[in-house]
């Protein structure tokens, strides 16, 4: 038992060296100060940002944008990867074109989509969707192939129509693989999202918070904002697993 | 119309051991006539002509790729024929229920159901309603006398207790014929040999036409009444065995000379043929 409740505490460890390593460079000043604060500054400015600062606001737009980005992408991609799955020929004849604009970084796509839909918010989402989709579409549509195929037998042979094995079949053995694109998918939007803050004539979001602070100079501002940035990645990898967890309880048994 | 008796019907009639022999009919249930079948370039049947009993167990035993899976895979019509035609009592495939228990059980279960949703699974498929779904189930259960916590999810099962719930699936429908392509080897032999006494026991008292692909021969001997031993490519009856021992067959029948008998022949059929290459 202790053993296992000592378990859980290891990654603490890594956050504790971590810190600690912070401390000792800003105590014998490895950094110029004003390039490195310390972490008690960087916490206070990040907790006041987010009660009480832009950063809070910035935070949640950056949110609604990484969450709309990947709801799109998601609408799209997954009817599609199952239809593109559900038909190997289908699936082999756009793979290339798949996997071509998957390996494109989504980054040299922005002009194009700024002469489409202008400097707004539907730039940035856009991209950011499209880039997602793609890793959502190629996922879906392997968890659809690799269906395994006595399953499929079985199915037929208890005479399940194509229909029911699409749907009794295929797309709850497509899940597990469903989920791999989804956090794929967000990680993604998060990174494309945060991008476009920074230089796409944004006015809020996490990407202009940092950009903003390093042009000020506000240095516990920009880390803090770093390190929202980071633990947004995080939650949204932690919700996707949390809910496939709850729902494809069967995943790797 | 009169499926949703089914399960009572067959399974409380439950034929008295013996029985069995006397229901032997002399119409096949089903023949296989011409039947070809090549994958690519390997020609696995070539004009094959087979007769299965109605209400006998055939256990189908030969060398492994000779086609054994590929056999009943054809005559449960999950794969095309090339060539020929494969009649039940006379007539081409109609609307027949199957019973298919896979060797991988693992694969072949829905891990998203509860082993009690999987066995209803099929019954959904005839579009029985959930009340009569659940009361052919649970009468089947009681009276195959299955003790495992159905709610369970499969992989929360052991492999013996997976497989049975395979078996169940199978079963639940009521089928003409029930197929089992290697239903224990994945199992260690504990195992196996109580689902040996279990599917006997269901055989015994359905009476259900099965085709059982064994490649352990003492297991294909012990519960067949013929066992269909088939040579390599493209596949020819090697021999067509009958082994009448009475049943309910035990530890015993292991011992007995005819046992001892028909196990050898098989077993020389057997090697005569692996040795012809
Ligand atoms: N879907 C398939 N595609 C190509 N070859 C196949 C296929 N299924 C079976 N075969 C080949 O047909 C032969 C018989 O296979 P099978 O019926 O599975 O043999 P077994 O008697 O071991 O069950 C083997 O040589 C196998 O490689
Ligand atoms: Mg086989």
């Amino acid at each position: 038992m202790t053993r296992v409740n000592a378990q859980v505490y290891l990654p603490v460890v890594g956050v504790a060296g971590l810190l600690l390593l912070w401390y000792v460079a800003v105590w014998v000043q490895i950094v110029d100060p004003v390039l490195l604060p310390s972490p008690t500054e960087t916490f206070r400015a990040m907790w006041d940002g987010m009660f009480q600062g832009k950063l809070g606001f910035d935070f949640l737009r950056t949110v609604e944008r990484t969450t709309l980005a990947t709801l799109i992408a998601a609408a799209i991609a997954i009817p599609l990867g199952i239809l593109l799955g559900s038909s190997e020929k289908l699936y082999r004849s756009v793979e290339f074109v798949i996997d071509f604009f998957r390996s494109t970084p989504a980054s040299a796509m922005f002009p194009l989509f700024l002469v489409l839909f202008g400097v707004g918010d539907a730039t940035k989402i856009s991209v950011a969707a499209f880039g997602a989709a793609l890793v959502i579409v190629f996922n879906v549509a392997y968890g659809v192939m690799n269906a395994r195929k006595t399953r499929l037998l079985a199915a037929k042979v208890m005479g399940a129509s194509r229909i029911r094995v699409l749907t009794d079949v295929m797309l709850l053995e497509s899940l597990p693989q469903t989920f791999v694109g989804l956090r794929n998918g967000v990680s993604l939007a998060l990174v494309i999202v945060v991008v476009a803050e920074m230089f796409i004539g944004s006015t809020d979001g996490l990407g202009h918070r940092v950009f903003e602070s390093q042009q000020l100079f506000a240095m516990p501002d920009m880390y803090a904002a770093i390190f929202a940035a980071g633990a947004l990645g995080y939650g949204f990898n932690l919700l996707f697993l949390l809910v496939e967890r709850r729902f494809v309880h069967w995943s790797g048994k | 119309m009169d499926q949703g008796s089914g399960v009572l019907r067959s399974v409380t009639s439950g034929r008295p051991a013996g029985s069995a022999a006397a229901l032997r009919s002399t119409r096949p249930h089903v023949t296989v006539r011409g039947l070809s079948k090549t994958f690519g370039t390997s020609r696995v049947y070539d004009r094959f002509d087979l007769d299965i009993p109605r209400g006998e167990l055939i256990s189908i035993f030969g060398p492994n790729g000779c086609g054994k899976s590929t056999l009943i895979n054809l005559i449960a019509g999950l794969i095309p024929v090339d060539a020929g035609e494969i009649l039940f009592d006379g007539q081409p495939l109609r609307d027949i229920k199957f019973g298919y228990v896979f060797q991988n059980y693992r694969e072949a279960l829905f891990p998203w159901l509860r082993s009690i949703e999987n066995i209803e699974y099929p019954l959904k498929l005839m579009k029985l309603g959930k009340a009569e779904r659940r009361e052919r189930t649970e009468r089947l259960v009681a009276h195959l006398g299955v003790k495992i916590d159905l709610k369970r999810y499969p992989y929360e099962l052991s492999g013996g207790q997976q497989q049975l719930v395979s078996i169940m699936r199978a079963l639940v429908v009521d089928p003409e014929i029930l197929f089992l392509d290697e239903p224990f080897s994945a199992l260690d032999y504990e195992m196996t040999l109580f689902m040996r006494d279990q599917l006997q026991r269901i055989f015994v008292e359905t009476g259900t036409t099965t085709v059982l692909v064994s490649h352990d021969l003492e297991e294909a001997v012990y519960l067949a009444d013929r066992i269909l031993l088939l040579s390599r490519g493209p596949a020819r009856i090697a021999d067509f065995v009958p082994y009448e021992a009475a049943r309910p067959r035990s530890d015993a029948t292991l011992s007995e000379a005819e046992f001892v008998r028909v196990k050898a022949h098989c077993l020389e059929v057997f090697q005569r043929e692996v040795r012809k290459g």
